[in-house]
């Protein structure tokens, strides 16, 4: 190689990485807010890669793009290409470079995980004990917020046990350590809440434990992630955080409510539809009661 | 391997139909039955195709108001189930029936009436699965997995339901592949010509191999989990109902224990397509052959060791997810090897952009993009954020439309005049690639950014901020269901009246290149004798020593 052609290289790898770099800031633009500790950690390691990623797709589309602009020849020249089978050096270089990159992205992935200390279900947690966390520390420090989840086909239901009071949208207090306890009544739900970046199968008949921490007051919504029958879209609620002034007024109001049935858009849509006569489509499990919830 | 045996041309005493009625009989010779599947399987590639496109309707606008709801949770379950079963298996079990026995240079499969067999039940469990669309409770509607307890909930009470139907189908497909990798297997280990190593199989055959190789580890694992579903299903047992002490994620390593693997059944063949065609329109040898041949029995090895990144969110163990996700990522290294290798074969090469050369490219550059999400996926936080979301149901169709169906059509195009003695239209082919392309990308593409904002898949209705991604999707999946057209017109007009095919057009280096176009019902006059490695391009040293004793004199 002569030092032409290593310059240009050089330049074109450089282009390459900050093109790549480049996408890496963009991808925090694809993510919803970030609304927990967690999803930092997530949005930080997407975009760690996003910039590999770039970086692997535009060398190789680069290299075929270029190969198929420069090296097309007529369809009357017979001749063949340098008849070249193999490099062993080559072949060694792509084999080891992506074993470094797999262990790499594994090791980080690996760390990003254990400082979210996701708890799966509750047997998972004994076997978690004593895991560092980055929230272990502020775990301990102050109490954590314990709310009871249920799923159901197709409403949510959050029970705040110390103030007894249930609700269909959930309310949870800024910069704490929130612990659910998440139980289904019928089929497998998923508790996801995409501003969180957090995810969870619900499986019925055993209690799920679930940890995390909002960081950011605002609205967001929980979708219910693992698909659940025929209203399974409609199975969301909102997800207020608020300031823990907010919060426990809140909660001192509305636990003087009456309790009363949620409105439940599965349960809505299903009943119009049967009133109205239209033709239901094919049969269908029909939604459960909605919830009775504290009325604000 | 078989070293030569002279067959007398069989008389038999009635003689088999000829011209088009042998495809619709029990024909045992293995260019029929690869027809037949190929045409089988793109029947229902146009049906599960319909069914995209009325979901891409449905979900053009944020609201459910084009279908009910339990029709549309039927139009995703049939259509995955249609393009799974019923198109990308079968497409390339057919495509391998017919290339596999000439590229080994055998006269046929190793059990020619069991291959009948295992293509017949394919249009069997075709037929029952459109007949549940008529049952009173409708087709099964708890999408191509079929988690329990959903998929065992039954509002109609009836005995026979969607659900129960679904099961049987995916079972009897599940027979009619064992009993194709069974033959794949044993034709590929005994049937090999003179010669012909295992190093000098063509990177398509080692391809093949691997597949049904997963075909026959892995397979059992869904046919037990679907056996007893069924159970759970009609006949009241709870190896998965949670009421009565069964346990749901049970079935859930059971069905990802064989539909992770699957994949790479489906995408081997398509690897093994790019390995086959790229010398030949690049004029150059498959770059370091023998490491693109063994990586294929590598993914085949860590394939049955990654199911459980299916399960991140079901409730598994940190430990497990941990580990899943080092052993998924590890698939990036032999497929990278390959990916490699690819670009290294065209470096340099002499192009010829024909229609199989695009589709090869592009469907190369899709599968890049697509083992980048891919890797994605695997890391357990990012996975947590958009596992069950439109990022991946992305992800899987650039694999299975950006990477294995359009290898599937690259392969047809290619082997299109051996197959019919015709030569396709070039300009309906390229057009057929860039609709096909831009189709893909459009409909694709925005569907990992809703992902990544949180639209959850399977969801009949959606919320107003994902409406642009959404509309790109569908105007991309109406574009792809239009590209199409140009496809079937060119492949039934050729091969009606397109001009004649010589016997290796291409100039490709081959056995199958070295018969008639189409080759006689029994391949080669004499078995040939293999000398040489299979991409001996820029070399002059022939591929077999009897080269003329091939074909009839």
């Amino acid at each position: 190689m002569n030092v032409k052609t290593i310059s240009l290289l050089v330049v074109l790898v450089s282009l390459s990485l900050l093109a790549s770099l480049w996408m890496g800031q963009q991808a925090y633009t694809w993510l919803p807010p970030q609304a927990s500790a967690e999803s930092k950690l997530v949005d930080d390691l997407f975009s760690f890669l996003v910039v590999l990623g770039s970086f692997i797709f535009l060398g190789i589309t680069g290299t075929l793009l270029y190969t198929m602009l420069t090296q097309q020849v007529s369809r009357f020249d017979l001749s063949d290409g340098p008849p070249i089978e193999g490099s062993v050096t080559l072949e060694v270089v792509w084999t080891v470079i992506p074993v470094l990159l797999v262990f790499w992205i594994a090791g980080y992935s690996y760390q990003v995980y254990q400082q979210m200390a996701i708890r799966g279900p509750m047997d998972v947690v004994h076997m978690h004990m004593g895991t560092p966390s980055a929230y272990a520390a502020a775990a301990d420090a102050e109490p954590i917020e314990e709310i009871d989840v249920l799923a159901k086909q197709w409403s949510w239901a959050f029970h705040y046990p110390e103030q007894n009071v249930t609700t269909s949208e959930l309310h949870l207090p800024v910069d704490r350590r929130v612990r659910l306890s998440m139980t289904s009544e019928d089929v497998i739900h998923g508790f996801y809440i995409p501003a969180f970046r957090l995810k969870q199968d619900i499986l019925p008949k055993r209690t799920i434990e679930f940890e995390f921490t909002p960081v950011r007051e605002g609205k967001y919504r929980l979708d219910d992630s693992q698909f659940s029958g025929t209203y399974f879209a409609v199975m969301q609620a909102d997800v207020l955080v608020e300031s823990p002034e907010h919060y426990s007024q809140w909660l001192t109001t509305v636990a003087k409510g009456d309790r009363v049935p949620a409105s439940n858009s599965a349960y809505t849509e299903y009943n119009t539809r049967q009133e109205k006569g239209i033709r239901p489509g094919w049969p269908t499990i029909k939604p459960a009661a909605p919830p009775l919830v504290n009325q604000g | 391997m078989i070293e030569s045996i002279s067959i007398a041309p069989e008389q038999s005493k009635h003689e088999p139909p000829t011209g088009w009625r042998r495809y619709f009989g029990f024909s045992t010779d293995h260019k029929v039955i690869g027809i037949q599947y190929l045409v089988t399987s793109f029947a229902f590639f146009l049906i599960g195709g319909l069914l995209s496109m009325v979901m891409r309707a449905e979900l053009i606008t944020p609201e459910s108001d084009l279908l009910d709801r339990s029709l549309y949770n039927s139009m995703f379950t049939m259509h995955g189930t249609i393009m799974i079963f019923l198109w990308i298996f079968p497409s390339l079990v057919g495509l391998a029936n017919y290339l596999v026995p000439l590229m080994i240079g055998a006269r046929d499969m190793a059990f020619p009436r069991l291959n009948a067999v295992a293509f017949w039940l394919v249009p069997v469990f075709g037929i029952l699965l459109m007949a549940s669309f008529f049952l009173p409770g409708g087709t099964a509607q708890a999408g191509w997995w079929s988690y329990p307890p959903v998929s065992t909930q039954n509002p109609t009470g009836n005995l026979i339901t969607g659900e129960a139907v679904w099961i049987l189908a995916i079972a009897i497909s599940g027979v009619s592949s064992i009993m194709g990798a069974v033959n794949f297997v044993t034709t590929i280990v005994r049937m090999r010509a003179p010669g012909m190593t295992y190093f000098r199989m063509p990177a398509y055959v080692w391809a093949v191999l691997s597949a049904q190789l997963i075909q026959l580890a892995a397979l059992p694992a869904l046919t037990a989990g679907a056996v007893m579903l069924l159970f759970d299903v009609v006949a009241g047992t709870a190896f998965f109902d949670p009421e009565r002490g069964g346990n749901p994620v049970l079935f859930q390593h059971f069905f990802w224990f064989y539909s992770h693997p699957a994949v790479y059944v489906m995408a081997l063949p398509a690897f093994g397509i790019f390995s086959e065609i790229l010398p030949v329109y690049a004029r150059k040898p498959l770059f370091g052959y023998k490491v693109v041949a063994v990586s294929s029995l590598l993914i085949s090895v860590v394939s049955v060791l990654v199911w459980v990144h299916h399960m991140y969110a079901s409730g598994t163990p940190g430990w497990m997810r941990m580990l899943f996700m080092f052993s998924t990522m590890l698939v990036a290294v032999p497929t990278g090897v390959k990916v490699f290798a690819w670009v290294a074969t065209v470096w340099r090469g002499k192009l010829r952009l024909d229609t199989p050369m695009l589709f090869c490219l592009g469907a190369i550059m899709m599968f890049v993009f697509a083992g980048i999400t891919g890797v994605m996926l695997a890391s357990v936080p990012v996975d947590i954020h958009v596992n069950n979301t439109y990022f991946v149901v992305g992800h899987f169709h650039y694999i299975v439309y950006g990477t294995i169906t359009m290898a599937m059509f690259a392969a047809l195009y290619h082997w299109f005049p051996k197959i019919t003695g015709r030569m396709y239209y070039e300009g309906l082919g390229k057009l057929h690639f860039v609709l096909a392309f831009v189709g893909t990308n459009l409909c694709f593409l925005p569907m990992h950014l809703a992902g990544l904002h949180g639209m959850v898949r399977r969801v009949s209705s959606y919320d107003p901020e994902f409406a642009f991604s959404n509309v790109l999707a569908s105007l991309g999946g109406f574009l792809l269901g239009m590209s199409t057209l140009p496809f079937i017109l060119n492949m039934v007009g050729a091969w009606v009246q397109g001009k004649q095919a010589p016997d290796n057009p291409w100039r490709a280096i081959g056995l199958e290149w070295m018969v008639s176009s189409p080759p006689p019902v029994e391949n080669f006059e004499e078995l040939p004798i293999v000398i040489s490695g299979p991409y001996g391009y820029g070399k002059s040293e022939p591929l077999v020593s009897n080269e003329a004793a091939l074909k009839p004199h």
